[in-house]
């Protein structure tokens, strides 16, 4: 009897991991309910529905499902935290900040080269070779980008942008190539030569753009020519939706393609899997007659153009103009984006998507609240990703072979 | 790691089980890091790419590298005439062969202003090295060492001087010391991989630091508009020995530094805790057999070289800062220096001392302050200092061994 009341549905209701999901869905609950458009002002809703995901968590820890356990404690404190902090400050300053469409439609942009810069990181450390450049490769992808789309601006009208993705990839599959030549050939420590590639970017790209366009920086017209957005016409007047999702960048929806593709090439092709099993176990991999160098060139090459795209989006297709040291952290966002997500795309996905939104928040923050609660929001992710590693909500754990070069026998 | 360790076959790298041990993963990691040839051959081949670098803009790299090596004042050293000298701290004077107060002086003193983090920063990636642990988040300690040191001198102004300085410095290491502290306690309870929570630890200080100082922000001094720190009291300003303290002189903070270079060589060499940080360094699986606890020395190496990193932070403070803006927060680059650094020096004091006078040299010749914009512009200068640091580090850690490995197998046909 009690086994069909559970089963309503097809969802086994009283599963432990049902009933942890359920508690973060409300610890979720309890910081919107004290946002617009509903706004409760009493705190006792927020906290009454916090401590409600949080005993929903610990009775699902206690059945032995730690990770979504865990999530639900969490959800449950942080509901309460923002929740009483939302019902405390004033209706109009929420309103301010709490513009759902806009900050959605932000989130998507802030996230979007964390997207590329992660899935880059994932082909290369899924084929077990350590990524920390991926800030370099972005920042490449940036200044070449723009530069490509400028150079291109006299001869091939209209299609400058498209020049400025190829040299963009381009520049980031050189710089990726070094890297693997260094840490698959040369088999120098994967950290040391991904933070050489770092400042050979950073140098490189501030050294030309102060050759090329030190005093004026680049040309202001960029925007007219940059990468287009996609206008959804029948979409735009539709409530809550059309200002999302009615105009976004094209590189926007490149990015959900790309991680569509990327899901089913690693899970479910053979190249897939002989990329994860290069990462996991090369020596096995080797036996059965895959070429583990192969393999992991490509997937570090591969790497480099995809977080170059990204970089390209940031000064193409977002800001319209390059500035040294213009990804200022994004790549290592990306990084720690991968790492929160545990090296697999979707989860990967949902953590840029909250960290674009951490950024989308700090960016209106200031309008309500002053400067510095924004700057100090921005630190949010790398939190995170500090607590993901450490194991309070599941740990994080690579691929077993990253960072060991791999001797052929 | 003795000239021994360089000559094992691939085939003793990385035994048939495909995992290679503990032991034969920090070689491969290592292995590149020992011998005096192979840091020399690196910075000519850094210096000389570099010029190339700067022949494709169309200048001439041996003047330009002439420009930058007269804005260091190491050419201080050659000058040497009949001059005299004050005794520090005192009224007297005295012979001396060099002239202190020439132009070529004060830019040596800037750039030993610069080698003193530079010095400690590295001293921290060594320490960590040591112990099997890549601590790339130095430039994070150092953040939080000049958080405290500035939090504190310009906190305690009627404080005894002697006392207050020591607790800016004190109160500096200590930070960075839990700083790192936090990456070690993950690496040695959880496993957590020491690359990635130092990475994040870095940004952390720098969103922090940047709030506290900002606008608005807990620490911002007392000028609303201008996102500063106040100026720490006298009190708290270590005593400038050569130079003028107004124009950057040069602080004692240089032998605090030297002497910290001292305290690492007998740390690691000649003491029990230096010991146990390189076995486990060395063979982690072995150090564990031989009863010694390796989550310990993980966390102590952890600590002790974030002390280093959060000391460079406070001596910069305390040494001729004396105060710190967002801007400085978010533009440093002390600690990536530091690592350069210390692998230039291959982790062994003296080498890490000289390194460090090279970046530091580097990085003040090719200061807008001291490089003649008529010969090159100081911040593409700048920036071929960062390409000139990217090639050192990549070329330092490349096992030469191992390329002539590569090169043999690949003249013998398969």
């Amino acid at each position: 009897m009690t086994a069909i009341a559970a089963r309503v549905g097809g969802i086994r209701w009283t599963d432990p991991k049902t009933i942890g999901i359920g508690g973060i869905a409300v610890g979720a609950l309890a910081f919107w309910l004290a946002l617009p458009p509903l706004a409760s002002r009493t705190a006792v809703l927020p906290i009454l529905l916090g401590i409600l995901a949080i005993a929903a968590g610990i009775w699902t820890w206690s059945r032995e499902e730690h990770r979504v356990g865990g999530g639900a404690v969490a959800a449950g404190v942080l509901g309460i935290v923002f929740g009483v902090l939302a019902t405390r400050s004033s209706e109009a300053h929420l309103d301010t900040v709490v513009v759902w469409s806009a900050l959605l439609a932000a989130t998507l942009r802030y996230a979007t080269p964390l997207t590329f810069a992660a899935i880059g990181g994932l082909f290369c450390e899924r084929s077990g070779v350590i990524n920390v450049a991926l800030e370099g490769m972005l920042l490449t992808g940036a200044f070449f980008g723009i530069w490509g789309a400028i150079w291109a601006h006299g001869w091939a009208p209209g299609w400058e942008w498209v020049i400025g993705l190829i040299t963009a990839s381009l520049a980031g599959m050189v710089m990726a190539a070094v890297h693997a030549f260094w840490a698959i050939h040369l088999k120098v420590d994967q950290i040391i030569s991904g933070t050489a590639i770092n400042f050979l970017a950073l140098g490189i790209t501030g050294y030309i753009f102060i050759d090329k366009y030190g005093d004026t920086g680049t040309p202001g017209n960029v925007a007219d020519y940059g990468i287009p957005d996609v206008h959804i016409h029948f979409l735009s007047n539709w409530y809550f939706v059309g200002p999302i999702i009615g105009q976004l960048n094209l590189m926007i929806w490149l990015s959900f393609v790309l991680l569509i593709a990327t899901y089913i090439f690693v899970f479910h092709t053979p190249y897939g899997l002989r990329l994860r099993s290069v990462g996991e176990h090369p020596r096995a991999a080797d036996t059965v007659g895959i070429s583990v160098y192969k393999v992991r060139y490509t997937a570090v090459i591969a790497s480099g153009a995809i977080a170059a795209m990204g970089g390209a989006y940031l000064s193409l297709g977002f800001v319209h103009s390059f500035n040294e040291n213009m990804t200022s952290g994004t790549g290592f966002i990306g990084l720690a984006a991968l790492v929160f997500g545990k090296w697999r795309p979707f989860p990967t996905w949902c953590a840029t998507l909250l960290f674009g939104f951490s950024s989308a928040l700090s960016d209106r923050l200031p309008n309500a609240y002053g400067n510095q609660w924004g700057t100090l929001f921005n630190a949010l992710p790398y939190v995170l990703t500090i607590v993901a590693v450490a194991g309070v909500i599941g740990r994080s754990i690579g691929p077993a072979a990253a960072g060991r070069p791999y001797e052929k026998q | 790691m003795s000239d021994h360790d360089q000559e094992l076959t691939p085939e003793e790298v990385v035994p048939a089980g495909g995992e290679p041990s503990p032991q034969q993963h920090f070689r491969s990691r290592f292995g590149g890091l020992s011998g005096t040839v192979a840091p020399i051959v690196t910075t000519i081949i850094a210096f000389l790419m570099g010029g190339l670098v700067v022949l494709f803009t169309g200048k001439n790299p041996w003047k330009v590298y002439k420009a930058v090596f007269k804005g260091t004042g190491l050419n201080w050293f050659f000058h040497v005439g009949n001059h005299h000298a004050r005794i520090p701290f005192s009224t007297h004077k005295m012979w001396f062969p060099w002239d202190t107060a020439s132009v070529a002086a004060g830019n040596l003193q800037q750039t030993l202003l610069l080698t003193t983090p530079i010095i400690l920063t590295a001293l921290a990636l060594a320490f960590a090295f040591r112990c099997g642990l890549f601590n790339i988040g130095g430039q994070g300690q150092y953040t939080a060492g000049v958080i405290f040191a500035v939090w504190l001198g310009s906190s305690f102004v009627h404080m005894n001087p002697f006392l207050h300085v020591v607790l800016c410095l004190i109160a500096g290491t200590l930070a960075g010391a839990v700083w790192a502290g936090i990456a070690g306690i993950l690496k040695a309870t959880v496993g957590a991989h020491e690359v990635i929570s130092t990475i994040m630890l870095n940004w952390i200080a720098y969103w922090v630091g940047s709030y506290l100082f900002g606008e608005g922000g807990p620490l911002q001094g007392s000028q609303a508009s201008i996102p500063i720190s106040n100026d720490i009291a006298d009190g708290a300003k270590l005593p400038v020995f050569w130079g003028i303290a107004l124009l950057q002189g040069l602080s004692i903070g240089i032998f605090i530094a030297i002497g910290m270079l001292v305290v690492y060589w007998i740390v690691i060499n000649r003491t029990t805790l230096g010991f146990e940080v390189r076995a486990v360094g060395f063979n982690p699986e072995a150090a564990r057999y031989g009863g010694i606890s390796v989550a310990r020395n993980y966390f102590l190496a952890m600590a002790i070289s974030g002390a280093f990193a959060g000391l460079a932070g406070a001596l910069d403070i305390t040494g001729w800062e004396y105060r710190i803006g967002e801007n400085d927060i978010q533009a440093s680059q002390i600690g990536f220096i530091g690592l350069a650094a210390a692998l230039l020096g291959r982790n062994t004091a003296l080498g890490v001392g000289v390194a460090s006078l090279l970046f530091g040299a580097l990085i003040n010749g090719t200061s807008g302050r001291q490089l003649d914009p008529s010969i090159f512009r100081p911040d593409l200068a700048g920036n071929l200092t960062t390409i000139i640091q990217g090639l050192v580090i990549l070329f330092v850690g490349l096992n030469l061994g191992g390329l002539g490995v590569w090169l043999k197998k690949r003249r013998k046909p398969a």
